[in-house]
Protein backbone atom coordinates (compact mmCIF):
# COMPACT_ATOMS: atom_id res chain seq x y z
CA UNK A 1 0.00 0.00 0.00
CA UNK A 2 1.19 3.56 -1.05
CA UNK A 3 1.89 6.31 1.79
CA UNK A 4 -0.20 9.21 1.55
CA UNK A 5 1.53 12.21 0.69
CA UNK A 6 0.02 14.01 3.84
CA UNK A 7 2.38 11.68 5.66
CA UNK A 8 5.32 13.57 4.09
CA UNK A 9 4.15 16.64 4.93
CA UNK A 10 3.19 15.78 8.42
CA UNK A 11 6.62 14.38 8.61
CA UNK A 12 8.65 17.64 7.64
CA UNK A 13 6.17 19.82 9.81
CA UNK A 14 6.92 17.71 12.47
CA UNK A 15 10.36 17.51 12.20
CA UNK A 16 10.99 21.51 11.31
CA UNK A 17 8.67 21.80 14.84
CA UNK A 18 11.93 20.16 16.64
CA UNK A 19 14.16 22.23 14.48
CA UNK A 20 12.68 25.33 15.50
CA UNK A 21 12.66 24.27 19.08
CA UNK A 22 16.36 24.04 19.37
CA UNK A 23 17.18 26.55 17.01
CA UNK A 24 15.20 29.44 18.74
CA UNK A 25 16.45 28.30 22.33
CA UNK A 26 19.97 29.18 20.82
CA UNK A 27 18.32 32.83 19.89
CA UNK A 28 20.13 35.24 22.50
CA UNK A 29 17.45 36.70 24.47
CA UNK A 30 18.98 40.60 23.47
CA UNK A 31 18.05 39.27 20.38
CA UNK A 32 14.01 38.43 21.05
CA UNK A 33 12.87 41.44 19.39
CA UNK A 34 14.91 40.83 15.71
CA UNK A 35 13.61 36.97 16.02
CA UNK A 36 9.92 38.17 16.08
CA UNK A 37 10.44 40.71 13.19
CA UNK A 38 12.22 37.91 10.96
CA UNK A 39 9.62 35.19 11.70
CA UNK A 40 7.02 37.62 11.21
CA UNK A 41 8.61 38.43 7.46
CA UNK A 42 9.64 34.65 6.73
CA UNK A 43 6.09 33.44 7.81
CA UNK A 44 4.97 35.92 4.91
CA UNK A 45 5.93 33.05 2.53
CA UNK A 46 2.55 32.38 1.90
CA UNK A 47 2.89 35.18 -0.69
CA UNK A 48 3.45 31.92 -2.52
CA UNK A 49 -0.05 31.00 -2.09
CA UNK A 50 -1.67 34.54 -3.14
CA UNK A 51 0.46 34.56 -5.97
CA UNK A 52 -1.05 31.22 -7.20
CA UNK A 53 -4.32 32.56 -6.36
CA UNK A 54 -3.56 35.95 -8.24
CA UNK A 55 -2.41 33.97 -11.39
CA UNK A 56 -3.10 30.55 -11.96
CA UNK A 57 -7.01 31.44 -11.68
CA UNK A 58 -9.03 31.16 -14.59
CA UNK A 59 -7.95 32.76 -17.58
CA UNK A 60 -10.87 34.72 -18.86
CA UNK A 61 -11.46 36.65 -16.58
CA UNK A 62 -8.93 38.59 -14.91
CA UNK A 63 -10.78 39.55 -12.09
CA UNK A 64 -12.52 37.13 -10.53
CA UNK A 65 -13.21 37.13 -7.31
CA UNK A 66 -10.74 34.14 -6.03
CA UNK A 67 -8.32 36.05 -8.16
CA UNK A 68 -8.70 39.40 -6.37
CA UNK A 69 -8.37 37.89 -3.12
CA UNK A 70 -5.32 37.12 -4.24
CA UNK A 71 -3.98 40.23 -5.40
CA UNK A 72 -4.92 41.53 -1.80
CA UNK A 73 -3.16 38.40 -0.20
CA UNK A 74 -0.09 39.78 -1.99
CA UNK A 75 -0.20 43.35 -1.37
CA UNK A 76 -0.56 42.49 2.54
CA UNK A 77 2.05 39.62 2.03
CA UNK A 78 4.74 42.09 0.47
CA UNK A 79 4.29 44.53 3.18
CA UNK A 80 5.41 42.66 5.41
CA UNK A 81 7.81 40.49 3.61
CA UNK A 82 9.09 44.06 3.25
CA UNK A 83 8.88 45.83 6.69
CA UNK A 84 10.04 42.94 8.16
CA UNK A 85 13.23 42.07 6.51
CA UNK A 86 14.22 45.96 6.68
CA UNK A 87 13.34 46.86 9.70
CA UNK A 88 15.43 43.73 10.99
CA UNK A 89 17.74 44.82 9.27
CA UNK A 90 17.98 48.20 10.92
CA UNK A 91 17.64 46.88 14.24
CA UNK A 92 20.78 44.64 13.58
CA UNK A 93 22.83 47.11 12.48
CA UNK A 94 22.22 49.12 15.72
CA UNK A 95 23.78 46.11 17.80
CA UNK A 96 27.66 47.02 18.01
CA UNK A 97 30.13 45.78 20.38
CA UNK A 98 31.83 47.95 22.91
CA UNK A 99 34.68 49.80 20.96
CA UNK A 100 38.26 48.35 22.13
CA UNK A 101 40.46 51.01 21.42
CA UNK A 102 38.29 53.30 24.20
CA UNK B 1 7.74 26.90 -16.55
CA UNK B 2 9.59 23.97 -14.80
CA UNK B 3 8.60 21.07 -13.11
CA UNK B 4 6.49 20.66 -9.90
CA UNK B 5 9.58 18.37 -8.52
CA UNK B 6 12.28 20.94 -9.27
CA UNK B 7 10.23 23.66 -7.75
CA UNK B 8 9.16 21.40 -4.46
CA UNK B 9 13.17 20.88 -4.19
CA UNK B 10 13.54 24.96 -4.49
CA UNK B 11 10.96 25.52 -2.38
CA UNK B 12 12.79 22.81 0.50
CA UNK B 13 16.23 25.11 -0.09
CA UNK B 14 14.34 28.23 0.66
CA UNK B 15 13.19 26.63 3.95
CA UNK B 16 16.55 25.71 4.69
CA UNK B 17 17.66 29.41 4.31
CA UNK B 18 14.78 30.49 6.61
CA UNK B 19 15.68 27.76 9.35
CA UNK B 20 19.68 29.83 8.57
CA UNK B 21 18.65 33.11 8.78
CA UNK B 22 16.71 31.98 12.94
CA UNK B 23 20.35 30.34 13.58
CA UNK B 24 21.93 33.45 13.04
CA UNK B 25 20.12 35.13 15.46
CA UNK B 26 22.25 33.32 17.90
CA UNK B 27 24.40 35.80 18.09
CA UNK B 28 24.34 39.68 17.02
CA UNK B 29 27.45 38.92 14.73
CA UNK B 30 25.63 36.24 13.03
CA UNK B 31 22.66 37.95 12.82
CA UNK B 32 23.12 40.25 9.79
CA UNK B 33 24.07 37.46 7.83
CA UNK B 34 21.54 35.22 8.71
CA UNK B 35 18.83 38.29 7.54
CA UNK B 36 20.41 38.02 4.51
CA UNK B 37 19.79 33.80 4.03
CA UNK B 38 16.10 35.09 4.77
CA UNK B 39 15.76 37.37 1.87
CA UNK B 40 17.56 35.07 -0.25
CA UNK B 41 15.10 32.07 0.89
CA UNK B 42 12.17 34.45 0.19
CA UNK B 43 13.29 35.74 -2.90
CA UNK B 44 13.76 32.23 -4.09
CA UNK B 45 10.50 31.19 -3.25
CA UNK B 46 8.65 33.71 -4.88
CA UNK B 47 10.74 33.43 -7.66
CA UNK B 48 9.89 29.85 -8.17
CA UNK B 49 6.47 30.34 -8.15
CA UNK B 50 6.50 32.44 -11.15
CA UNK B 51 7.98 29.89 -12.84
CA UNK B 52 6.11 27.33 -11.77
CA UNK B 53 3.21 28.72 -13.24
CA UNK B 54 4.76 30.12 -16.30
CA UNK B 55 1.35 31.49 -17.65
CA UNK B 56 2.56 35.46 -17.52
CA UNK B 57 -0.23 36.79 -19.91
CA UNK B 58 -2.65 37.05 -17.37
CA UNK B 59 -2.70 38.84 -14.65
CA UNK B 60 1.25 38.96 -14.35
CA UNK B 61 1.63 42.95 -14.54
CA UNK B 62 -1.39 43.39 -11.58
CA UNK B 63 0.64 40.70 -9.08
CA UNK B 64 3.64 42.94 -9.88
CA UNK B 65 1.64 46.39 -9.07
CA UNK B 66 0.06 44.41 -6.00
CA UNK B 67 3.91 43.35 -4.84
CA UNK B 68 5.51 46.44 -5.70
CA UNK B 69 2.40 48.81 -3.84
CA UNK B 70 3.17 46.36 -0.48
CA UNK B 71 6.98 46.82 -0.88
CA UNK B 72 6.52 50.56 -1.17
CA UNK B 73 4.44 50.45 2.03
CA UNK B 74 6.78 48.06 3.97
CA UNK B 75 10.20 49.57 3.24
CA UNK B 76 8.54 53.09 4.17
CA UNK B 77 7.42 51.60 7.82
CA UNK B 78 10.62 49.69 8.52
CA UNK B 79 12.38 52.83 7.45
CA UNK B 80 9.73 55.57 9.24
CA UNK B 81 9.33 53.31 12.67
CA UNK B 82 10.63 54.71 15.79
CA UNK B 83 12.41 51.87 17.81
CA UNK B 84 10.31 52.50 21.35
CA UNK B 85 6.83 51.35 18.49
CA UNK B 86 7.99 47.97 17.56
CA UNK B 87 5.30 45.44 19.62
CA UNK B 88 2.62 48.01 17.75
CA UNK B 89 4.64 47.23 14.60
CA UNK B 90 5.34 43.06 15.60
CA UNK B 91 1.79 43.51 16.45
CA UNK B 92 0.24 45.15 13.32
CA UNK B 93 2.85 42.56 11.34
CA UNK B 94 0.76 39.78 12.72
CA UNK B 95 -2.19 40.93 11.92
CA UNK B 96 -0.90 41.27 8.16
CA UNK B 97 0.08 37.73 8.45
CA UNK B 98 -3.47 36.52 9.67
CA UNK B 99 -5.16 38.40 6.99
CA UNK B 100 -3.46 36.97 4.29
CA UNK B 101 -3.97 33.55 5.07
CA UNK B 102 -7.80 34.70 5.25
CA UNK B 103 -7.58 35.78 1.62
CA UNK B 104 -5.92 32.74 0.32
CA UNK B 105 -7.57 30.22 2.20
CA UNK B 106 -10.66 32.36 0.73
CA UNK B 107 -9.12 32.45 -2.54
CA UNK B 108 -8.58 28.33 -2.61
CA UNK B 109 -12.11 27.44 -1.28
CA UNK B 110 -13.58 29.59 -4.05
CA UNK B 111 -11.56 28.69 -7.13
CA UNK B 112 -9.95 25.33 -5.90
CA UNK B 113 -8.85 24.06 -9.34
CA UNK B 114 -6.34 26.30 -9.08
CA UNK B 115 -4.56 24.72 -6.47
CA UNK B 116 -5.63 21.20 -7.90
CA UNK B 117 -7.62 20.59 -4.72
CA UNK B 118 -11.03 19.70 -6.61
CA UNK B 119 -14.02 21.52 -7.51
CA UNK B 120 -15.97 24.15 -5.85
CA UNK B 121 -18.29 21.88 -3.31
CA UNK B 122 -16.33 19.07 -3.94
CA UNK B 123 -12.91 20.19 -2.67
CA UNK B 124 -11.05 16.84 -1.12
CA UNK B 125 -11.96 16.05 2.51
CA UNK B 126 -8.30 16.33 3.81
CA UNK B 127 -7.90 19.72 1.94
CA UNK B 128 -10.77 21.20 3.12
CA UNK B 129 -9.76 20.29 6.59
CA UNK B 130 -6.33 22.21 6.25
CA UNK B 131 -7.82 25.40 4.85
CA UNK B 132 -10.38 25.29 7.77
CA UNK B 133 -7.29 25.20 10.63
CA UNK B 134 -5.73 27.94 8.03
CA UNK B 135 -8.09 29.78 7.73
CA UNK B 136 -9.95 29.79 11.30
CA UNK B 137 -6.17 30.32 13.12
CA UNK B 138 -5.86 33.38 10.44
CA UNK B 139 -8.63 35.08 11.26
CA UNK B 140 -8.04 34.72 14.67
CA UNK B 141 -4.30 35.91 14.38
CA UNK B 142 -5.88 39.01 12.58
CA UNK B 143 -8.22 40.34 14.60
CA UNK B 144 -6.33 39.44 17.85
CA UNK B 145 -3.24 41.25 16.70
CA UNK B 146 -5.61 44.14 15.91
CA UNK B 147 -6.83 44.37 19.41
CA UNK B 148 -3.51 44.05 20.87
CA UNK B 149 -2.10 46.75 18.05
CA UNK B 150 -4.87 48.71 19.64
CA UNK B 151 -3.87 48.63 23.42
CA UNK B 152 -0.32 49.03 22.45
CA UNK B 153 -0.66 52.23 20.37
CA UNK B 154 -3.29 53.42 23.16
CA UNK B 155 -6.12 53.79 21.30
CA UNK B 156 -7.86 51.16 23.15
CA UNK B 157 -7.43 51.24 27.13
CA UNK B 158 -4.62 48.65 28.00
CA UNK B 159 -6.62 47.91 31.21
CA UNK B 160 -8.70 44.27 30.97
CA UNK B 161 -11.93 44.01 29.58
CA UNK B 162 -14.08 41.49 31.44
CA UNK B 163 -17.83 40.76 32.17
CA UNK B 164 -19.69 37.64 33.49
CA UNK B 165 -19.69 34.62 31.62
CA UNK B 166 -16.64 35.69 29.33
CA UNK B 167 -14.77 32.44 29.79
CA UNK B 168 -18.19 30.32 28.91
CA UNK B 169 -18.60 32.40 26.20
CA UNK B 170 -15.39 31.98 24.82
CA UNK B 171 -15.18 28.05 25.83
CA UNK B 172 -18.53 27.94 23.40
CA UNK B 173 -17.43 30.03 20.20
CA UNK B 174 -14.10 28.05 20.00
CA UNK B 175 -16.70 24.69 20.51
CA UNK B 176 -18.66 25.75 17.58
CA UNK B 177 -15.86 26.41 15.34
CA UNK B 178 -15.00 22.54 15.47
CA UNK B 179 -18.06 22.49 15.05
CA UNK B 180 -19.07 24.53 11.89
CA UNK B 181 -15.76 23.08 10.80
CA UNK B 182 -17.13 19.49 10.93
CA UNK B 183 -20.34 20.62 9.32
CA UNK B 184 -18.51 22.74 6.83
CA UNK B 185 -16.36 19.16 5.95
CA UNK B 186 -19.64 17.04 5.53
CA UNK B 187 -21.51 19.73 3.45
CA UNK B 188 -19.34 21.84 1.57
CA UNK B 189 -21.06 24.85 1.98
CA UNK B 190 -19.73 28.09 1.41
CA UNK B 191 -22.04 29.24 4.31
CA UNK B 192 -20.47 27.97 6.57
CA UNK B 193 -17.04 28.69 5.61
CA UNK B 194 -18.29 32.38 5.89
CA UNK B 195 -19.78 31.46 9.46
CA UNK B 196 -16.47 30.03 10.16
CA UNK B 197 -14.23 32.89 9.36
CA UNK B 198 -16.76 35.56 11.15
CA UNK B 199 -17.04 33.57 14.21
CA UNK B 200 -12.56 32.96 14.09
CA UNK B 201 -12.65 36.76 13.76
CA UNK B 202 -14.94 37.36 16.76
CA UNK B 203 -13.03 34.95 19.31
CA UNK B 204 -10.19 36.46 18.14
CA UNK B 205 -11.22 39.49 19.07
CA UNK B 206 -12.54 38.26 22.86
CA UNK B 207 -9.65 36.24 23.58
CA UNK B 208 -7.43 39.15 23.85
CA UNK B 209 -9.70 42.16 25.15
CA UNK B 210 -9.36 40.79 28.65
CA UNK B 211 -5.61 40.79 29.19
CA UNK B 212 -3.90 43.74 30.55
CA UNK B 213 -1.40 46.28 29.08
CA UNK B 214 2.08 44.47 30.64
CA UNK B 215 0.92 40.89 29.81
CA UNK B 216 1.66 42.26 25.84
CA UNK B 217 4.90 40.19 25.84
CA UNK B 218 2.85 37.17 26.41
CA UNK B 219 0.55 38.03 23.88
CA UNK B 220 2.63 38.88 20.78
CA UNK B 221 4.68 36.07 21.11
CA UNK B 222 1.00 34.41 21.32
CA UNK B 223 0.02 36.00 17.99
CA UNK B 224 3.11 35.17 16.57
CA UNK B 225 3.10 31.29 17.33
CA UNK B 226 -0.46 32.04 15.76
CA UNK B 227 0.65 33.64 12.98
CA UNK B 228 2.91 30.72 12.24
CA UNK B 229 0.30 27.69 13.00
CA UNK B 230 -1.75 29.63 10.08
CA UNK B 231 0.81 29.34 7.58
CA UNK B 232 1.41 26.05 8.23
CA UNK B 233 -1.95 25.61 7.96
CA UNK B 234 -2.39 27.23 4.61
CA UNK B 235 1.24 25.14 3.66
CA UNK B 236 -0.64 21.72 4.31
CA UNK B 237 -2.85 23.32 1.78
CA UNK B 238 -0.85 24.39 -1.24
CA UNK B 239 1.48 21.24 -0.78
CA UNK B 240 4.17 23.63 0.03
CA UNK B 241 7.39 22.71 1.69
CA UNK B 242 8.51 25.81 2.30
CA UNK B 243 5.38 27.53 4.21
CA UNK B 244 5.10 23.87 6.13
CA UNK B 245 8.59 24.46 7.31
CA UNK B 246 8.00 28.67 7.86
CA UNK B 247 4.97 27.86 10.04
CA UNK B 248 6.71 25.12 12.35
CA UNK B 249 9.23 27.24 12.77
CA UNK B 250 7.67 30.30 13.36
CA UNK B 251 5.05 28.38 15.61
CA UNK B 252 7.63 27.11 18.05
CA UNK B 253 9.27 30.11 17.78
CA UNK B 254 6.28 32.16 19.33
CA UNK B 255 5.31 29.45 21.69
CA UNK B 256 8.81 29.24 23.04
CA UNK B 257 8.82 33.26 23.35
CA UNK B 258 5.41 32.80 24.89
CA UNK B 259 7.04 30.17 27.36
CA UNK B 260 10.10 32.51 28.48
CA UNK B 261 7.77 35.21 29.01
CA UNK B 262 5.16 33.81 31.37
CA UNK B 263 8.41 32.09 33.37
CA UNK B 264 9.76 35.70 33.46
CA UNK B 265 6.41 36.48 35.48
CA UNK B 266 6.21 33.04 37.29
CA UNK B 267 2.52 32.55 35.54
CA UNK B 268 1.44 29.91 33.66
CA UNK B 269 0.24 30.74 29.97
CA UNK B 270 -3.86 29.56 31.20
CA UNK B 271 -3.42 32.59 33.71
CA UNK B 272 -1.80 34.97 31.42
CA UNK B 273 -4.35 33.88 28.40
CA UNK B 274 -7.67 33.94 31.08
CA UNK B 275 -6.63 37.74 31.65
CA UNK B 276 -8.04 40.51 33.99
CA UNK B 277 -4.33 40.07 35.95
CA UNK B 278 -4.22 43.66 37.92
CA UNK B 279 -7.92 44.60 37.67
CA UNK B 280 -8.91 42.69 41.11
CA UNK B 281 -6.32 43.24 44.11
CA UNK B 282 -5.97 46.48 44.24
CA UNK B 283 -8.67 47.81 46.69
CA UNK B 284 -6.92 46.03 50.05
CA UNK B 285 -3.43 46.73 49.29
CA UNK B 286 -3.39 50.39 48.81
CA UNK B 287 -5.13 52.05 51.41
CA UNK B 288 -3.39 51.03 54.39
CA UNK B 289 0.10 51.92 53.11
CA UNK B 290 0.13 55.36 52.43
CA UNK B 291 1.52 57.01 55.53
CA UNK B 292 4.88 55.31 55.07
CA UNK B 293 8.00 57.45 54.76
CA UNK B 294 9.59 57.90 51.44
CA UNK B 295 12.95 59.88 50.95
CA UNK B 296 12.83 61.79 47.39
CA UNK B 297 15.18 63.91 46.02
CA UNK B 298 16.45 65.92 43.14
CA UNK B 299 18.80 65.37 40.30
CA UNK B 300 21.47 66.76 42.31
CA UNK B 301 21.21 64.07 45.01
CA UNK B 302 21.53 62.10 42.50
CA UNK B 303 24.49 62.96 40.69
CA UNK B 304 26.31 63.23 43.70
CA UNK B 305 25.66 59.26 44.80
CA UNK B 306 26.36 58.60 41.16
CA UNK B 307 29.50 60.48 41.22
CA UNK B 308 30.68 58.58 44.40
CA UNK B 309 30.24 55.24 43.04
CA UNK B 310 32.40 53.11 41.72
CA UNK B 311 29.95 50.64 39.76
CA UNK B 312 26.81 51.50 38.78
CA UNK B 313 23.98 49.32 37.42
CA UNK B 314 21.22 50.67 35.25
CA UNK B 315 17.32 48.75 34.99
CA UNK B 316 15.42 49.89 32.72
CA UNK B 317 11.94 49.41 32.08
CA UNK B 318 9.01 50.24 30.31
CA UNK B 319 8.81 53.78 31.42
CA UNK B 320 11.84 54.31 29.79
CA UNK B 321 10.04 53.67 26.41
CA UNK B 322 7.63 55.40 26.91
CA UNK B 323 9.43 58.61 27.71
CA UNK B 324 11.97 58.04 24.93
CA UNK B 325 14.66 58.12 27.54
CA UNK B 326 16.95 55.94 26.17
CA UNK B 327 19.85 58.43 24.62
CA UNK B 328 19.61 60.60 27.49
CA UNK B 329 20.14 57.41 29.60
CA UNK B 330 23.08 56.99 27.48
CA UNK B 331 24.46 60.12 27.43
CA UNK B 332 24.31 60.23 31.20
CA UNK B 333 26.39 56.76 31.12
CA UNK B 334 28.68 58.27 29.03
CA UNK B 335 29.83 61.18 31.55
CA UNK B 336 29.47 58.60 34.29
CA UNK B 337 32.65 56.36 32.39
CA UNK B 338 34.62 59.38 31.94
CA UNK B 339 34.69 59.46 35.40
CA UNK B 340 35.73 55.85 35.81
CA UNK B 341 32.51 54.41 37.14
CA UNK B 342 31.59 50.68 35.77
CA UNK B 343 28.29 51.05 33.99
CA UNK B 344 26.38 47.71 33.43
CA UNK B 345 22.53 47.47 31.67
CA UNK B 346 20.29 44.44 33.61
CA UNK B 347 17.54 43.94 31.58
CA UNK B 348 14.66 41.25 33.33
CA UNK B 349 12.37 39.43 30.75
CA UNK B 350 9.92 41.28 30.60
CA UNK B 351 10.92 44.44 30.81
CA UNK B 352 9.36 46.45 28.16
CA UNK B 353 5.83 45.41 26.12
CA UNK B 354 7.33 42.41 23.71
CA UNK B 355 10.81 40.07 24.11
CA UNK B 356 13.76 41.91 23.78
CA UNK B 357 12.26 45.50 23.71
CA UNK B 358 14.48 47.25 25.86
CA UNK B 359 17.89 45.13 24.40
CA UNK B 360 16.47 47.20 20.85
CA UNK B 361 16.05 50.11 22.36
CA UNK B 362 19.48 50.44 24.20
CA UNK B 363 20.99 49.12 20.84
CA UNK B 364 19.01 52.24 19.49
CA UNK B 365 21.31 54.65 21.60
CA UNK B 366 24.91 53.31 21.24
CA UNK B 367 24.92 50.74 24.07
CA UNK B 368 27.09 48.00 23.06
CA UNK B 369 25.78 44.82 23.81
CA UNK B 370 27.95 43.49 25.79
CA UNK B 371 27.16 46.00 28.66
CA UNK B 372 23.94 44.67 28.56
CA UNK B 373 23.01 41.70 30.92
CA UNK B 374 20.07 39.12 31.18
CA UNK B 375 18.51 38.44 34.98
CA UNK B 376 20.82 35.49 35.82
CA UNK B 377 23.61 36.81 34.66
CA UNK B 378 23.88 40.10 36.44
CA UNK B 379 21.89 39.10 39.63
CA UNK B 380 24.48 38.54 41.92
CA UNK B 381 26.85 41.61 41.26
CA UNK B 382 24.11 43.93 42.86
CA UNK B 383 25.08 43.31 46.14
CA UNK B 384 28.36 44.44 45.12
CA UNK B 385 27.26 47.64 42.92
CA UNK B 386 26.90 50.82 45.05
CA UNK B 387 23.92 52.33 43.13
CA UNK B 388 21.21 50.73 41.22
CA UNK B 389 19.35 53.20 38.83
CA UNK B 390 16.18 52.19 37.96
CA UNK B 391 14.94 53.84 35.30
CA UNK B 392 10.76 53.20 34.49
CA UNK B 393 10.90 49.67 35.86
CA UNK B 394 8.41 48.58 38.86
CA UNK B 395 7.42 45.18 39.62
CA UNK B 396 10.29 43.82 38.16
CA UNK B 397 12.39 44.86 41.26
CA UNK B 398 10.06 44.28 43.99
CA UNK B 399 11.78 42.16 46.92
CA UNK B 400 7.52 41.48 47.46
CA UNK B 401 7.90 38.24 45.11
CA UNK B 402 10.70 36.87 47.34
CA UNK B 403 9.28 37.39 50.59
CA UNK B 404 5.13 37.83 50.95
CA UNK B 405 3.57 34.41 49.64
CA UNK B 406 0.37 36.56 49.55
CA UNK B 407 1.49 38.70 46.92
CA UNK B 408 -0.08 38.26 43.60
CA UNK B 409 3.83 38.56 41.99
CA UNK B 410 4.90 36.09 44.60
CA UNK B 411 7.47 33.45 43.49
CA UNK B 412 8.24 35.58 39.89
CA UNK B 413 12.11 36.04 39.02
CA UNK B 414 13.09 39.85 40.43
CA UNK B 415 15.90 41.87 39.87
CA UNK B 416 17.98 42.02 43.85
CA UNK B 417 18.00 45.76 43.01
CA UNK B 418 17.43 45.69 47.11
CA UNK B 419 20.69 44.23 47.59
CA UNK B 420 22.36 47.80 46.59
CA UNK B 421 24.02 49.88 48.75
CA UNK B 422 21.88 52.81 47.06
CA UNK B 423 18.72 52.61 45.05
CA UNK B 424 17.64 55.77 42.99
CA UNK B 425 14.63 55.04 41.47
CA UNK B 426 13.24 57.22 38.70
CA UNK B 427 8.87 57.64 38.46
CA UNK B 428 6.57 59.76 38.10
CA UNK B 429 4.47 58.84 41.22
CA UNK B 430 4.59 56.48 43.97
CA UNK B 431 1.57 54.92 42.08
CA UNK B 432 2.03 50.99 42.20
CA UNK B 433 3.13 49.37 39.15
CA UNK B 434 0.78 47.17 36.47
CA UNK B 435 0.58 44.45 38.68
CA UNK B 436 -1.55 47.03 41.25
CA UNK B 437 0.61 46.02 44.69
CA UNK B 438 2.83 47.92 46.21
CA UNK B 439 6.69 48.46 46.07
CA UNK B 440 8.50 48.28 49.44
CA UNK B 441 11.52 49.08 47.43
CA UNK B 442 10.34 52.73 47.80
CA UNK B 443 10.32 53.06 51.65
CA UNK B 444 13.41 51.06 51.92
CA UNK B 445 15.89 53.42 54.01
CA UNK B 446 18.66 53.14 51.00
CA UNK B 447 15.99 54.29 48.47
CA UNK B 448 16.22 57.51 46.92
CA UNK B 449 13.15 58.58 44.45
CA UNK B 450 13.66 60.65 41.69
CA UNK B 451 10.19 61.82 41.19
CA UNK B 452 9.81 63.19 37.35
CA UNK B 453 9.99 62.02 33.81
CA UNK B 454 12.37 59.83 32.90
CA UNK B 455 14.09 61.73 30.16
CA UNK B 456 14.17 64.94 32.06
CA UNK B 457 15.78 63.37 34.94
CA UNK B 458 18.28 61.65 33.44
CA UNK B 459 19.44 64.66 31.50
CA UNK B 460 19.34 67.12 34.73
CA UNK B 461 21.34 64.32 36.36
CA UNK B 462 23.97 64.31 33.38
CA UNK B 463 24.36 68.37 33.57
CA UNK B 464 25.10 68.04 37.53
CA UNK B 465 27.28 64.90 36.87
Amino acid sequence: MEIDPFIFRLSIFILSIFIGYYVVWSVTPSLHTPLMSVTNAISSVIIVGAIIAGLAGNSNTIFNISSVFGFLAIGLAAINIFGGFLVTQRMLAMYKKKKKDK
Amino acid sequence: MISANLSAIFYLISGVLFILALRGLSSPETSRQGNFFGILGMIIAITVTFLSIGNFSNGFVIVIIFLLIGGLIGAFIAYKIPMTAMPELVAGFHSLVGLAAVFVAIAAFLNPEAFSLGSPGNIKLGSLIEMSIGAAVGAITFSGSIIAFLKLQGIMSGSPITFKGQHLLNALILISILVLTYLLCSTQSSNLFWILLAVSFLIGFLLIIPIGGADMPVVISMLNSYSGWAAAGIGFTLENTALIITGALVGSSGAILSYIMCKGMNRSFFNVILGGFGATEQSSSSQNKEQKPVKSGNADDAAFLMKNASSVIIVPGYGMAVAQAQHALREMVDTLKKNDIKVSYAIHPVAGRMPGHMNVLLAEANVPYDEVFELEEINNDFANADVAFVIGANDVTNPVAKTDPQSPIFGMPVLDVEKCKSVLFVKRSLSPGYAGIDNDLFYKENTLMLFADAKKMTEDITKNL
